[in-house]
């Protein structure tokens, strides 16, 4: 019997040709996705990365919602070009509590990864509201209703509590305070402030939006901005450290 | 002489038990409406509600008037085809495609002109572009294939399609999921996943009508009166398949609750990214490739009226394709913090890949053998050709591009648009188009209006796809040159947004490409109503094959 005939066996029964499909795409995806939850590079921990507080979390969400990630990568190769304009590269570690992820696949704007701490509050602030305000050339949709929108964060802690399911570190102490944590975190000077931060050490907590009067979503996705590509200190960081 | 009783008439288990079921949905619906977290959300609960009860309405309206027993499988020896469900998709493709087309040309002049995004939440290109991209491929291409499958399953298998209400469940439940979908993106409902934007729940009612999907097709090819499954029916399979594993796979998620919209991936991190391309490159892999081939390996020999080229390339192609695409996924992730192996294995086979795919480009232009000169007269025939050309070139530009080297250019810029759109456009676009100018005559049963017209949609919308696609090489390489160029003191030439005020004329001769092929779509569409609403009939053949001259 010949190989061409024997490939009937596939062609006059449906079952036996399902099966055939589902072994075939099987082998790829399984030797290419499960070891990535053993190897060591991709889940070694570094010092400094924490999981978000609820208000960077919120404003996570924000970045999320409007697509953000559409434009803008979070992920610096390590191209002699890419670390001079943005920073360090990008460790997979600094994506660990990322659900999803936000690497990105197109730069229409520049990479995001590491814009924490590059610009003020005040020019996020008038970014958001009219891009070309602070750079003319951009093509940046405006984000006026972010500071014009009352964050929804009622709900915040059970954001945390399913992430905890998932295995992200929130401690019950965590959720608990979720709620009273977005306050804290979105005011000047609070008195909570040094409780914020034992949970989430080098929290930024201040009046991301320049309104004292009103969290609003530009204060969350601020926060958020403001911590991106922060947690890794690579004065510290020894990447020889996962080389085998 | 005794009166020859009526049959009775009674409700079967599945019209009663997809009744009920609705009306169950349609209760849990409007108390999760009641007690949402978000307005959006709600609304979205009171679609599902108000979907529901017109599916009970629809139900028993159909019971009152449908006679008392099944339709018969055959009439007179011949299969008695269903085509109602594949109408419905032929038609819901049409305008998902205009509509898809439409909000692509709107973003693309976004891009150009960023006052268009109105400072509305709903109308930025962040909430218009996964709109754009799942309405031309989920929508469009979604309903292309499963009305083309539906057509060639039945045909192949000379068997009527599986089922009562499961297939119109199956294109009802699916368009319902896209205007989910579609809506929840634009009240900033998605899970930021390229592709696989919509949330937790739309991605249930989905798994649902997949699963309905895949037991009807498989029941109707147990059907069969053949005893060989036709190749363009494995190619379907593959794709089915492949697409419920994948949406599982990657849409793992866990709601905040049942009254909410939001849920979190299960996966994270690195583990995330290379699931989610897993997923993304498979998209393309199965679902805008499996899928259409499988239109390829039907319409093309049909239409030029010769047999596929070759068999034994039929079958290699088959395996190699399926067997290699999975692997292709992690070139979306070069450079990344991706393991380098992972990259490695990622450009391998994609550049590997690019034997099966040019096997199955000779295996659909060879068909044409002795039948060439038909291209001359034949514009349907000659779109379905041409879609296989650009099929055979974007399957070159895709394994070039995977070359960590090149990628290390052509990442992040609109080199990669313009490849996609080679692709979506000219193979997805074109062998749809050529499917559907098949399919209307021969399911209306009347010959197409104007071949003419067919020749216009053709020429227009291949000059928008060579605007489209040079303005983005351009702009793509360009771009990707300025990034990487230095000064003599070593110093970054251009700053950012320098290299974004270079990509504006581009910009403006992309979106004149768009604007083109969309004024082809409209062509096609004016061609196809004029089709079904004129009085004559085709000839009984069904086959309208009149000459262009």
């Amino acid at each position: 019997m010949s190989f061409w005939q024997r490939h009937a066996i596939f062609e006059k029964n449906s079952i036996v040709l399902i099966i055939g499909i589902l072994v075939v795409i099987a082998i790829g995806g399984l030797v290419e996705i499960v070891p990535l939850f053993y190897l060591k590079n991709t889940i070694e921990k570094v010092d400094g990365v924490r999981p978000y507080s609820p208000l960077e979390l919120a404003g996570r969400n924000i970045y999320v919602r409007e697509g953000c990630y559409l434009c803008h990568s979070q992920m610096i190769r390590p191209l002699r070009d890419e670390v001079e304009r943005y920073g360090h590269y990008s460790l997979a570690v600094e994506s660990m509590y990322d659900r999803p992820f936000q690497w990105g696949s197109k730069r229409t704007g520049p990479d995001l990864a590491r814009v924490g701490g590059k610009y003020s509050d005040s020019w996020h602030r008038d970014h958001l509201r009219d891009p070309r305000s602070v750079v003319p050339g951009s093509v940046m949709p405006n984000y006026s209703f972010l500071e014009n929108t009352d964050l929804d964060y009622q709900h915040i802690a059970a954001d945390l509590k399913v992430q905890a399911l998932l295995g992200v570190p929130y401690s019950p102490a965590m959720i608990e305070n979720a709620t009273k944590d977005v306050v804290t975190q979105a005011t000047v000077d609070s008195a909570d402030a040094a409780d914020l931060a034992k949970r989430y050490p080098k929290v930024l907590a201040r009046d991301f939006d320049g309104n004292p009067d009103r969290i609003s979503e530009a204060d969350a996705l601020i926060a958020y901005l403001q911590l991106l590509g922060t947690q890794v200190d690579f004065k510290l960081y020894d990447d020889k450290a996962n080389i085998r | 002489m005794a009166n020859a009783p009526a049959p009775q008439k009674t409700m079967t288990l599945g019209e009663g038990g997809l009744a009920l079921t609705m009306g169950g949905l349609a209760l849990l619906t409007i108390v999760i409406a009641a007690k949402a977290y978000t307005s959006e959300y709600a609304f979205h609960a009171y679609l599902f509600s108000a979907a529901s009860i017109a599916a009970v309405f629809a139900i028993i309206n159909r019971y009152y008037s449908r006679p008392a027993e099944k339709p018969p499988l055959f009439i007179d020896g011949k299969p008695n085809y269903n085509m109602g469900p594949v109408k419905f998709s032929t038609v819901a493709a049409m305008i998902w495609g205009i509509a898809g087309f439409t909000v692509g040309l709107i973003i693309a002049l976004q891009l150009a002109f960023p006052a268009l995004n109105l400072d509305l939440p709903w109308t930025s290109f962040g909430r218009m572009r996964p709109l754009h991209t799942s309405a031309v491929i989920f929508a469009f291409g979604g309903n292309v294939l499963i009305a083309t499958s539906f057509y060639v399953v039945q045909r192949t298998s000379r068997a009527r399609l599986a089922g009562d209400l499961a297939p119109w469940f199956v294109v009802l439940g699916y368009n319902f999921f896209i205007l989910i979908a579609g809506t929840g993106y634009l009240l900033g409902i998605t899970q930021g996943k390229e592709y696989a934007e919509p949330e937790w729940y739309s991605d249930l009612w989905l798994t649902i009508v997949w699963v309905t999907y895949l037991l009807v097709f498989l029941a109707t090819l147990w059907r069969r009166t053949e005893p060989h499954i036709y190749v363009a029916n494995w190619f379907y399979l593959a794709f089915i398949v492949t697409i419920a594993v994948l949406h599982l796979g990657n849409n793992a998620a866990v709601p905040v609750s049942i009254f909410s919209p939001k849920s979190y991936i299960v996966w994270s991190g690195v583990q995330d990214a290379m699931v989610q391309w897993w997923y993304g490159h498979n998209a393309v892999g199965f679902f805008l490739t499996a899928g259409f081939l499988a239109i390829m390996y039907y319409f093309i020999p049909k239409r030029a009226d010769r047999p596929v080229y070759s068999y034994r390339l039929s079958i290699i192609h088959f395996w190699s394709l399926i067997f290699l695409y999975i692997w292709a996924g992690p070139h979306h992730l070069h450079y990344t913090a991706l393991p380098d192996w992972a990259q490695t294995l990622g450009m391998t086979f994609s550049i590997m890949l690019w034997m099966p795919s040019w096997g199955g480009m000779i295996n659909g232009i060879m068909t044409l053998s002795g039948a060439w000169d038909k291209l001359r007269t034949d514009p349907v025939l000659r779109m379905m050709v041409v879609s296989v050309a650009f099929y055979g070139m974007s399957t070159f530009e895709g394994p070039m591009m995977s070359v960590k080297i090149v990628n290390s250019l052509s990442h992040y810029t609109d080199w990669t648009i313009g490849h996609v759109h080679s692709g979506a456009l000219g193979w997805v676009g074109y062998i749809s188009f050529g499917a559907i100018y098949c399919l209307v005559p021969w399911l209306w049963n009347k010959p197409l209006y104007s071949l003419k017209l067919v020749n216009w949609h053709f020429w227009l919308s291949t000059i928008g796809i060579v605007f489209y696609i040079t303005a983005m090489w351009v702009s793509g390489i360009l771009q990707g040159l300025m990034w990487r160029a230095y000064t003599d003191l070593g110093f970054l030439e251009y700053s950012f947004v320098e290299t974004v005020e270079a990509m504006h004329p581009f910009y403006i001769i992309r979106a004149l490409g768009g604007l083109l092929f969309l004024s082809g779509a409209l062509l096609m569409a004016w061609n196809l109503w004029k089709t079904v609403n004129t009085a004559e009939s085709a000839a009984p053949a069904g086959l309208a094959l009149a000459p262009a001259e």
